[in-house]
């Protein structure tokens, strides 16, 4: 026995036990394969699967930091050369491209649903109101990252403005982009409505916006992936429930199966 | 002392005992399943942005540090190349470009048979990966605190004075695939200690340190943490290299499991016993 070993201590026995093992191996793998992709189509199991994400929300929300806590904010010798467009960079329809030809000067942001004094605002009223400037980090779900200075309303201004009537749960944001025939939309809590950093941006790294990132009018909301921060935002409504709105899962991607709440 | 005086009582050829507790092998088998899904769902999402950079921002203004990417040749070919620092290197069939589930070549960074789900969806990859960090974050800390409080961590893991000594001979018969015979088997070796204790007070730790370290609402716990691993991307690129170190140490774990007796092993991670083969020869002093 031990002059049949080689140098590794193998006898043929052992070789033919690899060999078995190997196979095995290699089956198993497959089978795990198939056997993830039969359960990601199963609903159960997706459902067991999200409760990942709510003890991921719940935790980050009440363990390790404050519904005020603030996003980090970086210095200038920290911007990104270039701030990356994702996703819709040209709305195609006809009324934002006569818009966006005359500078939107004729575009007016509607604020409606449960609001004491609904209204529409004009780029240059937006202007006039108090702003913040911040220089953040925005990071996509995708999983790159772009640091751009923004200047904007505080949406926590203009919600002041219209007055939320107390069952507003919610603040869905209507753009002017689709994805085929799907519009874009997003909705956000009252926490993070209030919140001081979540802004409607109209300047980037000190310019107008540009359409690539979401002229006229886009929403920062910090602690949240980039697909929560709606891009050339027309209206906005309070909402006690977005389960009517679009696909009813409170925003574009939401719809496709990206969780509502992005903030891990 | 009294060691050397039970090693010189002669030695049934054989035995049973048991090497590991109910909980180190129920625990064990999570971590199993779970390090492998969170792996796969991890080359997923990972294949939404096939490229690591250092720095606070993906745009730093400096190329990226790693890269997955494909062209097309003028002949119409696909081909997969991997930047690494730069240097670029052909990885068709695996990195760039792979056989699709449909059997065709398709563009996409790690292959279908490698992610879950198979077909890309960066939606259902993060579904699968934090349900299963969540998983091998609380298995850990049971883990620890079991440990700790059954003394597995004092009496198997931390090595002993003399083990530290022995570290260079341990080496050498590492090298030379050479394992502990008869009641030296009885004890995991000091290379096997060190590794077990780096794998679980470094490298799972950090792997999850920089995993949160990607979440814009944990980035907001304590503003600026993150900059202690160079930034946000820096820390993704880190979580990426720390996964893969994972891989090595399951690799060279499964290798030593089936040179040092794969069944015998499987019996001890299983139902816990594990049998000791007699030996004339003395352990090395």
């Amino acid at each position: 026995m031990t002059r049949m070993r080689n140098r590794l201590g193998v006898t043929p026995e052992a070789l033919a036990k690899r060999r078995f093992l190997t196979r095995t191996l290699g089956s198993t793998g497959a089978l795990l394969l198939a056997g993830c992709d039969k359960l990601n189509q199963s609903p159960a199991f997706q459902k067991l699967l999200s409760t990942g994400e709510a003890l991921s929300k719940s935790s980050a929300h009440h363990l390790v930091s404050g519904q005020m806590s603030m996003a980090q904010e970086f210095s200038p010798a920290d911007l990104s050369p270039s701030f990356r467009g994702n996703g819709n960079t040209n709305p195609t329809g006809a009324d934002y491209k006569a818009m966006a030809a005359n500078g939107f000067a004729d575009w007016k942001l509607v604020v409606d649903g449960l609001v004491e004094h609904p209204g529409a605002w004009s780029l240059d009223q937006l202007r006039a109101m108090p702003s913040r400037t911040q220089i953040t980090r925005h990071d996509c779900v995708e999983g790159w990252s772009a640091i751009g200075q923004w200047t904007g309303v505080p949406l926590a201004q203009l919600l002041a403005a219209a007055q939320p009537k107390p069952e507003a749960r919610y603040v869905v944001f209507h753009c002017a982009d689709s994805f085929g025939s799907a519009p874009y939309y997003e909705s956000i809590d009252m926490d993070d409505a209030f919140h001081p950093q979540t802004l409607l941006a109209y300047t980037l790294n000190g310019k107008t916006l540009p359409v690539t990132n979401g002229a006229p009018l886009r929403l920062r909301v910090e602690r949240q992936l980039g697909y929560k921060h709606a891009k050339y935002v027309m209206r906005l409504e309070l909402v006690d429930d977005f389960s009517r709105i679009g696909g009813g899962h409170g925003g574009y991607w939401e719809d496709q199966g990206y969780q509502w709440y992005a903030g891990i | 002392m009294s060691e050397q005086a039970k090693a010189k009582k002669p030695q049934p050829a054989s035995y049973l005992y048991v090497r590991h507790t109910l909980p180190v092998r129920l625990m064990h088998w999570i971590n199993v399943v779970s390090l492998t899904l969170l792996l796969m769902s991890g080359l997923m999402i990972f294949n939404a942005h096939p490229s690591l950079d250092w720095g606070k921002s993906s745009y730093t203004g400096r190329p990226p540090v790693f890269e997955i990417t494909a062209l097309r040749t003028s002949s119409g070919q696909l081909v997969g190349i991997t930047r690494l620092f730069g240097h670029p290197f052909d990885t068709t069939g695996v990195l760039g470009v792979s056989t699709g589930p449909n059997g065709r070549a398709v563009i996409i960074a790690f292959p279908s048979w490698l992610t879950i789900p198979s077909s890309y969806s960066l939606a259902a990859g993060r579904l699968w990966h934090f349900f299963f960090a969540w998983l091998l974050m609380l298995n850990g800390l049971a883990y620890v605190a079991y440990a700790l409080i059954s003394r597995h961590l004092q009496r198997d893991l931390l090595p002993t004075r003399t083990e530290w000594r022995g570290i260079g001979q341990s080496i050498r018969d590492h090298l030379r695939f050479k394992h502990p015979q008869g009641e030296a088997a009885r004890h995991y070796n000091v290379l096997q200690k060190l590794s077990y204790l780096a794998v679980i007070f470094v490298l799972l730790p950090l792997i999850i340190l920089t995993g949160w370290a990607m979440s814009p609402r944990l980035n907001s716990m304590w503003p600026g943490w993150v900059d202690v691993f160079g930034g946000r991307q820096s820390a993704r690129t880190v979580h990426f290299v720390i996964a893969w170190l994972l891989v090595a140490f399951v690799a060279i774990h499964v290798f030593q499991v089936l040179v040092s007796g794969f069944w015998n092993h499987m019996r001890s991670m299983i139902t816990g016993r594990y049998r000791i083969i007699g030996t004339h020869r003395k352990a090395r002093p």
